[in-house]
């Protein structure tokens, strides 16, 4: 086991904060769950994108890459959000599983 | 002012109107008014930056030209290095176009305020008339063959759009498109034009192509094909500037509103044509201008006997537009190259303000009639007007000087711009023989009188038809009546020259010089000094004359409808032939009908008649011909007939037969065994060939291919069915098991 | 251990932990500031990577915008009162499965890899500065983009929500 923490261990984290994001989304029923299980697929993805900026000769452009990121996921926050409340105002739910008229 | 500021100022001024156009049609509906204050606003800045730009250029001598490096192509076969700028370049003849344009742009958006007041597309008629003015402006400023185009498209297209504002009369959405398409025929031309240029040169700056023509270089080695580059560029100018044969457009236009008229005959579109002229004048050879000069004479004349008769006051007008295109056009191609291009901006002033005044009128009567509740006439004929001196005191006085200045009684501005006209055609009449051209130029001067003449002593004189709706005509609200003021303001002849009997003291004449020609001598016209000094002395009588010509126009005038001592109707009967050729417009449109139209419509038939009767004739042919082999083939099967077996027995052993002989040089070694496989293979084909004929090739394999493909697609629809669940996230489970399974498979 | 390990751990456990907590909390007010703790456990960490910019752009953005987002779409699509507060979860065994083969497959490349890692150690002062200038230099063009991006999505996503509060969830629902 690696003691000294390095780019492996910030890695790992971003792997597992990954993982869970992803199980959010596969799993839970409720849209605005979901939305929170995409943030955090987001946040493990600038995690990454840090570690390598720091790692990799500790110049900024990995930095950069996550402001972009956060900036598109406040965009994006805001359009799934506005999507989530109309999905609501159609079907009086926002379970993910009872929208399905994709199937009809 | 550095040449780098006089630059910024022109792209401000040149951008401003298009950000006017874009602001407006998008957002023109909900800004308050509806925008009006804002296309006005951005002209009103425009006109500031241009009389800046005036000001400082006439300081210089040098132009100011910015080059941009467009596309480069790097080096091609065949063609060799291409590059192509874009530029445009202000020297005083820009500087001056540029205060036109803006300035009559500014005055029409002003009165349009008033004439438009209410209209259904009030806000994008504003954005109309902000890409008029942008396309002309870039007409104006550009300084190569390439951007010029440009601009004339753009023009033809915003032209298109204002004519047919009121698409839901056909006849304005047909006007619309008769300009549009007239006006292609002329640009063909002009096309051809820049690309003879563009072969021989590779460039399509004017100065280039000037100094390139300068320096010996001919198109193709012949000045034959300079002369027909300068007539072909020309064409252009003949469709915009509605030069005879294709002034067709130009009345049909009237079916704009008012202002857009005022705004395209004075400002834009026709002024572009002599500006095109104006600006390629160095490379017309001798025999180009004297083309030139004809076409406008010829224009001035036709147009003249026309408005005589035309009772539309709108229509008058427009004739009137098209004779005094003529004139500049005849200018220019004298060698009169200033005396043109003044006459091209003094009649700007008063021809826009004819328009605007009438306009006036129009918005009056219109009123008046709604008034009364009276839809059925013409707001627009003279004959239903008559006393409005009284009623409008400022459009009549307006319109008056106007009309005075057209007709060039002194002290007008277009006293001196027609006077050096008609001085340069005498000069050019005296210089090379051809007299007819200032012989039509002084019958125009003489008629233009007459019927301009006709029109203020019909509107405004006189008593007014009707006299219920007479109470009812007031002056138009202010918006209306400043620019008829300014305008008239203008037609006053201290703005150009201070000397008010010639022009050639004034600033105008100094500022706008004529250019050296570049042709080779041998095909050059008249020299400048040669020309000045005939002018010179043509100046005196063609003064003189001048003003007979038009004194006699008015008096005629007067003495018709004012005095009535000439019977106009009596004159009508009297030579019916030609009052009936001329109220019918020379049957200009007739004559396109049935040669152009009709020629396009027998075409047309012919070619239907050829693919109806030949192309499917041939395929209709085959068709029941194959038809005719497989079905009589396999009836005959149905029947037992024996013919049909004997048929194929004898098809089926001639095949092997033929096989066996053929296969002896396909297979190797000469060997009866190839013999045998050919003819064979020969005897089957003609089975499988017998059996397709029968229908069973269709039944079997197509139907079979087909029929696989839809139960094997069928199989598997309801195979995937199950997993498509319409949930999502069982969708992305999948996707995720699949990456999952892609990554270690190939890790 | 060094303090920089600690810390390292403190906010990796705090990320993971509350991470998990999102994940698997029944009630999805719990979920949501759990999500809080998440963003906060990230934002340390990429202090203690030296960029001190991005972890308060990410407590400014994230915290102060996206979460506060997240809780009004909570409040507004969500009966307070009733037990619809707590959510349900789908196949959960698939999910499970792969959410282990992910993990495995993601922590075996991390780990298994060789890193070049480069030596250079981070700027002691404050990279706004230097971020600034990547701003407006090499990062113009994208900056631009972005902005329009965010206007746009503004735009849409009011546009949006304003076309949803005209119409009643019944008369859609028969829809």
């Amino acid at each position: 086991m690696m003691l000294e923490v390095g780019l492996t261990h910030f890695l790992l984290v971003s792997a597992l904060l990954f993982s869970l994001g992803l199980y959010c989304v596969m799993t839970r029923r409720n849209a605005i769950i979901v939305l929170m299980g995409i943030e955090l697929i987001l946040n493990s993805a600038n995690l990454n994108f840090i570690a390598f900026s720091r790692f990799g000769g500790a110049k900024l452009d990995g930095q950069m890459a996550a402001i972009f990121v956060i900036i598109l996921a406040a965009a994006e926050a805001a359009i799934a959000l506005a999507i989530v409340l109309n999905i609501y105002a159609r079907f009086a739910t926002v379970n993910v599983d009872e929208i399905n008229q994709l199937k009809e | 002012m550095t040449p780098a500021t006089i630059i910024q100022l022109s792209l401000a001024i040149l951008l401003l109107p298009l950000f006017s156009f874009v602001t407006l049609i998008f957002l023109g509906k909900r800004m308050p008014r509806q925008g009006d204050w804002f296309g006005l606003g951005m002209l009103m800045i425009c006109l500031a930056m241009a009389v800046a730009v005036l000001a400082s250029s006439l300081g210089s001598e040098e132009a100011a030209v910015l080059n941009i490096p467009w596309v480069n192509f790097g080096t091609l076969p065949v063609i060799g290095p291409l590059q192509m700028q874009i530029g445009i370049s202000v020297d005083h003849l820009t500087a001056i176009m540029l205060v036109v344009v803006t300035l009559v742009s500014t005055l029409v958006h002003l009165f349009s305020i008033g004439y438009m007041q209410g209209d259904i597309r009030y806000s994008r008629y504003f954005a109309y008339l902000g890409i008029f003015t942008f396309s002309m402006l870039l007409i104006v400023l550009t300084n190569n063959f390439f951007l010029i185009y440009v601009g004339w498209e753009l023009v033809g297209l915003s032209s298109y759009l204002l004519i047919g504002h009121w698409y839901e009369k056909k006849s304005a959405s047909d006007a619309a498109k008769k300009a549009f398409i007239v006006n292609r025929v002329g640009d063909i031309g002009m096309f051809t034009g820049i690309m003879i240029l563009y072969y021989n040169f590779r460039t399509f700056g004017f100065t280039e192509i000037f100094h390139a023509i300068g320096s010996g270089q001919i198109p193709m080695g012949s000045e034959a094909w300079l002369t027909a580059a300068g007539i072909l560029i020309f064409c252009g100018a003949v469709g915009k500037s509605a030069q005879f044969p294709l002034h067709v457009w130009l009345p049909d236009a009237m079916e704009g509103p008012t202002p857009v008229s005022a705004l395209i005959h004075a400002a834009t579109m026709v002024a572009a044509g002599v500006y095109l002229v104006a600006r390629t004048f160095p490379m017309m050879t001798a025999d180009a201008l004297m083309v030139i000069a004809y076409t406008g004479a010829i224009t001035a004349f036709i147009s003249a006997t026309i408005a005589i008769a035309q009772n539309d006051i709108k229509k008058v007008l427009a004739y009137s537009t098209i004779s005094q295109l003529g004139y500049m056009v005849m200018g220019l191609g004298v060698g009169a190259y200033t005396a043109g291009f003044f006459h091209l901006v003094t009649h700007a002033m008063f021809k826009a303000g004819l328009f605007l005044g009438s306009g006036s009128i129009i918005h009056a009567m219109h009123h008046a009639m709604h008034h009364e509740n009276d839809h059925h006439s013409d707001p627009q004929d003279i004959r239903n007007m008559g006393g409005l001196r009284k009623k409008m005191p400022i459009t009549f006085l307006a319109f008056l000087m106007y009309t005075l200045a057209i007709c060039g009684v002194p002290f007008t501005s277009g006293f001196l711009s027609k006077d050096e006209i008609l001085a340069g055609t005498l000069a050019y009449g005296n210089l090379t023989g051809h007299l007819l051209i200032p012989i039509v130029g002084f019958l125009v001067a003489g008629m233009t009188a007459f019927y301009m003449f006709r029109i203020v002593i019909l509107a405004f004189l006189g008593h007014h038809a009707d006299e219920k709706r007479y109470a009812h005509i007031h002056e138009s609200p202010a918006t209306m009546t400043i620019p008829l003021v300014i305008f008239a303001a203008l037609s006053f002849f201290a703005f150009y020259s201070f000397n008010p009997f010639g022009a050639s003291d004034g600033w105008f004449f100094h500022a706008v010089e004529r250019p050296q020609s570049v042709v080779p001598a041998s095909v050059q016209a008249a020299g400048i000094e040669a020309f000045e000094e005939a002018a010179h002395h043509a100046h005196i009588p063609a003064m003189g004359l001048s003003l007979l010509v038009a004194a006699i126009g008015i008096l005629t005038a007067f003495a018709t409808y004012q005095w009535k001592k000439i019977s106009a109707d009596a004159w009508a009967t009297r030579m019916k032939g030609v009052h009936t050729f001329l109220v019918n417009k020379w049957y200009f449109d007739e004559l396109y009908g049935a040669v152009v139209v009709g020629g396009t419509l027998a075409i047309t038939q012919f070619l239907r008649w050829i693919d109806e009767n030949i192309v499917d004739g041939l395929v209709n042919g085959t068709a029941s011909w194959t038809l005719a082999v497989v079905f009589g083939y396999s009836d005959h099967a149905k029947g037992k007939n024996l013919s049909a077996k004997m048929f194929l027995l004898v098809g089926f052993a001639s095949a092997v037969l033929a096989g066996l002989w053929m296969g002896q040089w396909f297979w190797p070694y000469h060997s009866a065994a190839g013999s045998v496989a050919v003819g064979v293979l020969a005897g089957l084909l003609t089975l499988f060939f017998f059996w397709s004929g029968a229908g069973g090739f269709d039944k079997y394999i197509v139907d079979g291919i087909v029929n696989g493909a839809a139960y094997t697609s069928g199989f598997f629809g309801i195979l995937f069915k199950k997993f498509q669940t319409g949930k999502v996230q069982s969708y992305l489970v999948l996707v995720i098991l699949g990456v999952m399974l892609f990554f270690f498979w190939f890790k | 251990m060094s303090l920089f390990d600690i810390a390292f751990y403190f906010f990796a456990l705090i990320t993971v932990a509350s991470a998990a907590l999102v994940v698997f909390s029944r009630n999805i007010i719990y979920s949501a500031f759990a999500l809080l703790f998440t963003f906060f456990g990230v934002a340390g960490l990429y202090a203690l990577l030296g960029a001190d910019f991005v972890a308060v752009a990410q407590l400014l953005i994230y915290v102060g915008g996206i979460l506060v987002l997240l809780l009004f779409g909570v409040m507004l699509t969500t009966k307070l009162v009733s037990v619809d507060m707590k959510t349900g979860t789908l196949q959960a065994l698939p999910a499970t499965l792969l959410f282990a083969a992910v993990a495995g497959a993601l922590s075996g490349v991390y780990i298994i890899t060789d890193w070049n890692v480069l030596a250079g150690a981070p700027d002691a002062a404050t990279t706004a500065v230097t971020i600034g200038d990547m701003f407006l230099t090499t990062w113009l063009l994208p900056f631009e983009i972005a902005s329009v991006v965010l206007l746009v999505a503004l735009v849409g996503a009011a546009m949006i929500a304003r076309r949803d509060a005209r119409s009643k969830p019944t008369q859609q629902a028969a829809l």
